[in-house]
């Protein structure tokens, strides 16, 4: 059972880094980089490592994945133009 | 065609690399030194009785010492960047948003500190603590109950440095014992808590500043 998760984590973690890199669209990119931040975490834990765990998810996917979706706001209005 | 030979030719050399790489992996002796075994040795004298917290803080105090100070020099760099642009006025966002804003950044704080405290003994520590803070800093921006930061003035100036100033200072007084971040035992904890409460307010500050220093007026 353990290795089953274990393995789908692998998995989906892999999944998550490949489509980040090899989506053409900004926003998706942003969002599976986030997804990844969380699974990588999850990733943190199962190492038992959970002090890594707690930075990646506060720092990481958090203040990381806000920062870029703040810059991918801006870029687009400057796009669109005021 | 000849694109496909460069590919082809990438392609080998990558594959060739990475073979070479867990060859040389696979090889690897044991290490010369077992840092685990000396860590739990001197738990009992490092002041705090979680292993990562006594490496972070009090063996290798140095590297967080130095790693504050990146941090502080990144900000600097930003605002030296951004100028003196007027700060973004906050928007007035879904009242449903506010509310859940105002009911969060309680509980954040209260996690802070719990993180700050359990540092000692268990998975958590200043960054993590720091982290939480800055989070709820960046969720008020963003439901548009605090404006975004203009140019530091002398207060928010002295609380993105207290931090770094306060490890500096602790490091210089235990200068004058002899060596440089080592602890005496017995204060060791105390000392601990006290470093790291300062980092905790530096870091919050410092990382909700990378987004609050940002939000600035578009300039067309």
């Amino acid at each position: 059972m353990t290795l089953a998760f274990d393995l789908l984590l692998a998995l989906s973690l892999l999944w998550c880094g490949w489509r980040t890199l090899a989506t053409p669209r900004l926003d998706r990119a942003i969002v599976l980089f986030i997804t990844f931040g969380l699974l990588m975490t999850l990733t943190w834990a199962r190492l038992s490592a959970p002090d890594i765990g707690l930075a990646e998810a506060a720092i990481g996917a958090g203040l990381t994945g806000a920062l870029l979706l703040d810059a991918y706001g801006v870029l687009r209005r400057r796009r669109v133009g005021p | 065609m000849k694109r496909m030979m460069v590919v082809a030719l990438v392609v080998t050399l990558a594959l060739a690399f990475v073979f070479l790489l867990s060859g040389a992996m696979l090889e690897l002796g044991p290490a010369a030194i077992d840092l685990r075994a000396q860590v739990s040795a001197h738990l009992a004298e490092s002041g705090v009785s979680h292993p990562v917290t006594a490496v972070l803080l009090n063996y290798r105090g140095y590297d967080t010492l130095l790693e504050i100070a990146v941090l502080l020099l990144a900000l600097l760099a930003i605002l030296a960047v951004v100028g003196d642009a007027p700060a973004s006025p906050s928007r007035a966002t879904h009242p449903v948003l506010q509310t859940l804003g105002r009911l969060a950044t309680p509980l954040m704080v209260v996690v802070a500190v719990y993180l700050l405290w359990a540092g000692a003994f268990r998975p958590g520590g200043a960054f993590q603590a720091g982290a939480v803070l800055a989070a709820a800093a960046v969720l008020l921006h963003l439901v548009g109950l605090l404006p975004g930061w203009s140019t530091p003035r002398l207060r928010l100036r002295i609380g993105l440095a207290a931090g770094f100033a306060l490890f500096l200072a602790v490091a210089a007084a235990l200068l004058t014992q002899g060596s440089l971040l080592q602890y005496p035992p017995d204060a060791a904890g105390a000392l601990i808590l006290l470093i790291e409460s300062g980092l905790t307010v530096s870091l919050a500050l410092i990382l909700a500043g990378l987004f609050l220093f940002l939000a600035r007026e578009e300039r067309a």
